[in-house]
């Protein structure tokens, strides 16, 4: 008979209930993890680049930043707080047209829309939020989808055409078509507006690494792991989860109004729900909970739906030195031909993603230093 | 008399938690054995690596057959049914739609099947009264005879069971027995039972094996064990 | 106005059975995996360009058609074994993401290959009315038959034949099917392929009605989401209910909303003009279902409360 030791229980066996998705772990409070290291280089290249890119350029750039604060803005309600939504094109096009109206119809300079946006996306988030208190996981992914499908269409409708501009939409700067950079600084408008986007963006993500290590924060993503446990612990799940929803349709809102300043403006069709479709997206490839990786959400969400263009370059730059070039018809034709497959492509490189990196930039960033971490303990 | 099942060094785990810690043990041709010990120590482990639902190593043998690295719906093939914890009846589908499941894995007989299920109504009449009503609103204890009624419906080589007198009322639990062991007389099923309620276990018993924390500290005849007062008092708690 | 009622009616009824589909498409994903397939409607759009092939290549509908669905089931049951099978386990963002890559693939593949434009599909029912009644037309009694026909049929093969039992075991629960020997993975790809063949059944009933062209099932998926939740998406029935209520309800309210707001207003003494802004918004009285209904009573008309367990 073996020695009889009688051992602490050892951890239950049952299965836990699957995750929606596997979240980065909180972040510890470590000044220079390799994220903030990561993050401070990368803050230090979007303020250099206009210098050294083309002209050109800035306008996507601009428009990755502005992207980049809607993944933000999508990543506080899932990842941090585990609510779906698949919806805030619906808020991009609140804080865009509510940006457009201060300006056109109440005459508030432009810059300063941004504040007064904010609060109005945070009570239309908060409203939304009340009822979507009862939906979990999947329904409130249908009622924000339906939220994302029906926005154009009401924002469309006869009785707000005043406001909205209706089907045509509206110009934001009818006299000077550009936004003027205030104080009569010397500066070109695109270069100016580049950096009071990013200025906003950082601004923003500072915030949102404060509120996700306050306790406020750490609530929300207590609700996110166990909401049972989280209401017995004494958090009020209502409050708290309403409160997430508003702060995210703050943020993406304000995101909105940064888009239309940037487009100069607001056309209901462009808030239609592929658009809520490529944040979503955008959040996973930069992973879910990893705030940094809104960045590269932002750049899935400019470049990754015309792919296509930089495959026919790289098929072509695969055949010439085999000598098959010949093979493939010249330049613009074969371009016209795989950008009526950019979205085939998009899917392929998504399921790909998908495979190989599923929790996105932050996990694949995590592996690559608990490799490293390993290697040099 | 030989083995039905004979499990040799039998190793399972969840994801990197080690469970059973190489475990040994036999079930007679036409014999009870049953496992005991406290919660968490791997008794429903064991039953879950014999039908292949946890990651598993060793050497498990079905009437001299390896199953070690089969799948479950070819272990159950093999003739061995499984009435997990909890019973696993499907609640929403009604009392024959189970008893026809517990018939899946044979071949497509239906005279066959039809016949067998007339028997299960004769053997558990509060079935048959209740046979076209939803699984789910029968009480406990006519769910576990519908479980036991299913088993047999494979027509098995060998039983498991997992914990039969969970959360029923002491009375349906003294019948849910006497039903057992009046199977296991008539019909020569072999059973492997897991239980918490070491006294009722052992009465049914042939054998019995004790697993503590992933390994087997005691082994016997189930006679003996009950007679044993030190052994009852240490491990078995009566 | 009592006949144009009638008709919207009919009209609503006869929609309302592609709804049902498309719910029931949706459903029965949804018991095997959980999830909502979001490229359902894409498939079944695809599923009805290759109907549509085989008889601009001279087959007869009679033998077009049924081809379609087999290659639809094979094709449905492919995805589920290729793509989600590898990723069975992940979290449900993930498979979110998939679903839309797959919504990509199918819709631009449509595209690439048959381009664009609308193609006019002739009905197999035939055009005008039906027995010369005002009511409904010869297609539209078509819809109601075919998908009634499909109906009972799938009816017949979950509660009579063994593999429609597994099949429903498989998706109440999996743990005790393989206790029995049910062979689960199996079950959830034949699943998918019913899934597939009843989606193509739907986009081929609708075509002549709303054209063919690759973006054309969208709405009409949304539509069968809606009657999916409305019938409850644990439910069967329930979704096919759903999906025709939806039908009527939208008709109805596209034809009378302006004119119900119009007099409820005027009976306060408010003169409203809405100019038929609310017949534009069919799409989003629909949207608007699911969310009060999910609000309201998330399990729907017939589905069952799910209780979430700690």
């Amino acid at each position: 008979m073996s020695d009889t030791t009688f051992s602490t229980q050892h951890p239950s066996a049952t299965s836990r209930a699957a995750r929606a998705y596997d979240p980065v772990p909180a972040p510890r409070p470590n000044v220079l993890s390799v994220g903030n290291v990561i993050s401070l280089i990368v803050l230090g290249g979007l303020i250099v680049i206009p210098f050294f890119a083309k002209a050109y350029y800035l306008y996507p750039f601009t428009m990755i930043v502005v992207y980049s604060i809607a993944v933000l803005g999508l990543n506080l309600l899932t990842g941090i707080n585990g609510q779906f939504s698949l919806g805030h094109s619906a808020f991009l096009a609140i804080g865009a047209f509510a940006c457009a109206i201060l300006i056109r119809d109440v005459g508030i300079h432009y810059m300063l829309t941004l504040p007064i946006v904010a609060i109005i996306a945070f009570i239309a988030g908060f409203l939304f939020g009340l009822p979507a208190l009862r939906l979990e996981g999947l329904y409130l992914a249908l009622a924000t989808f339906a939220l994302a499908v029906a926005t154009p269409q009401i924002l469309k409708i006869g009785l707000l055409e005043g406001w909205t501009g209706g089907v045509q939409g509206r110009f934001l700067f009818p006299d000077t078509l550009d936004p003027v950079v205030p104080f009569g600084l010397n500066i070109d408008p695109a270069i100016f507006r580049y950096f009071f986007t990013l200025a906003v963006f950082v601004v923003i993500y500072i915030l949102s690494m404060l509120l996700i290590r306050s306790r406020t924060g750490r609530a929300f993503m207590a609700i996110r792991d166990n909401p049972i446990a989280a209401r017995a612990m004494g958090i009020n799940l209502p409050r708290y989860k309403a409160t997430a929803f508003g702060i995210s349709a703050m943020v993406t809102g304000v995101a909105g109004a940064l888009y239309a300043i940037l487009v100069t403006s607001v056309h209901p069709d462009s808030f239609i729900f592929t658009i809520a479709i490529l944040i979503l997206v955008g959040m996973v490839i930069g992973g879910v909970g990893w705030l940094p990786g809104c960045l590269i959400g932002g750049i899935s969400m400019v470049y990754l739906p015309s792919m296509a263009e930089y495959v026919d370059d790289l098929v072509l730059a695969i055949a010439e030195p085999l000598g098959i070039a010949d093979l493939f018809p010249s330049g613009s034709e074969m371009q016209s031909e795989f950008n009526r497959l950019s979205y085939f492509i998009y899917g392929v490189i998504l399921i790909l993603i998908i495979y190989l990196a599923p929790s996105g930039a932050g996990g694949l960033l995590r592996a690559v230093v608990t490799r490293a971490k390993r290697l040099f303990s | 008399m030989s083995a039905i099942l004979k499990v040799d060094n039998l190793e399972a785990s969840y994801g990197a938690i080690n469970v059973l810690r190489g475990i040994s043990f036999e079930v007679e041709h036409g014999g009870v054995t049953t496992l005991l010990g406290a919660n968490g120590a791997g008794k429903t482990t064991t039953l879950r690596a014999i039908c292949g639902m946890v990651k598993r190593s060793g050497s498990i043998l079905l009437d001299g057959d390896d199953i070690t690295r089969r799948a479950t719906e070819d272990i159950v093939r093999t003739g061995v049914a499984h009435i997990p914890e909890g019973r696993g009846t499907f609640t929403t589908l009604t009392t024959e739609e189970n008893l026809h499941l517990g018939a899946m894995a044979r071949p497509n007989n239906k005279g066959e099947i039809e016949e067998d299920i007339q028997k299960s109504f004769e053997f558990f009449p509060r079935l048959k009264e209740r046979r076209n009503q939803q699984a789910g609103t029968l009480s406990g204890g006519e769910q576990q005879m519908l479980a036991i009624a299913r088993a047999l419906m494979l027509r098995p080589k060998l039983m498991l069971l997992d914990e039969p007198s969970f959360g029923l009322a002491p009375l349906i639990v003294r019948q849910i027995f006497d039903i057992l062991a009046n199977l296991n007389r008539d019909t020569g099923t072999s059973m492997l039972l897991v239980e918490q309620n070491a006294s009722l276990a052992l009465e049914l018993a042939d054998n019995a094996y004790l697993i503590e924390t992933g390994s087997i500290v005691m082994s016997g005849e189930a006679d003996t064990i009950a007679a044993d007062e030190s052994v009852r008092a240490a491990y078995l708690g009566y | 106005m009592s006949e144009l009622f009638m008709q919207q009616v009919v009209a609503g009824f006869a929609t309302g059975a592609i709804y049902a589909c498309m719910a029931l498409s949706v459903v029965m994903i949804y018991q095997a995996i959980h999830h909502l397939n979001f490229a359902q409607g894409e498939m079944a759009m695809f599923s009805t360009y290759i109907a549509w092939q085989c008889m601009a290549w001279g087959l007869h509908w009679v033998l077009a058609f049924p081809l379609a669905i087999a290659l639809s089931f094979v094709g449905g049951f492919l995805t589920e074994r290729i793509i989600f099978k590898p990723i069975q386990r992940a979290p449900v963002l993930s498979h979110i993401v998939v679903f839309i890559a797959l919504f990509a693939i199918f819709n631009s593949l449509a595209g690439f290959i048959w381009d664009f434009t609308i193609k006019n599909v002739a009905s197999p029912f035939g055009d005008g009315s039906f027995m010369g009644s005002t009511l409904i037309g010869k297609h539209q009694a078509g819809m109601i038959c075919a998908t009634i026909l499909m109906l009972i049929g799938l009816w017949a093969f979950f509660s009579f034949t063994r593999v429609g039992l597994a099949m429903r075991a498989a998706a109440a629960n999996p743990e005790s099917a393989r206790l029995v020997g049910v062979r689960v993975a199996t079950m959830t790809a034949l699943g998918w392929g019913m899934a597939a063949g009843i989606g193509a059944v739907a986009g081929i009933l609708i075509a002549p009605v709303v054209f063919l062209e690759p973006n054309m099932m969208l709405s009409i998926l949304l539509y069968g989401f809606a009657g999916a939740v409305l019938g409850g998406l644990t439910n069967p029935l329930g979704a096919v209910i759903g999906g025709f209520l939806v039908g009527v309800i939208e008709n109805l309210a596209g034809t009378y909303l302006d004119w119900v707001i119009e007099s409820a207003f005027a009976g306060i003494g408010l003169v409203v003009h809405l100019h038929g802004m609310f017949a534009e918004i069919k799409l989003t009285i629909a949207l608007l279902v699911i969310i009060v209904v999910l609000v309201i009573k998330p399990e729907g008309l017939l589905g069952r409360k799910i209780v979430q367990r700690v």
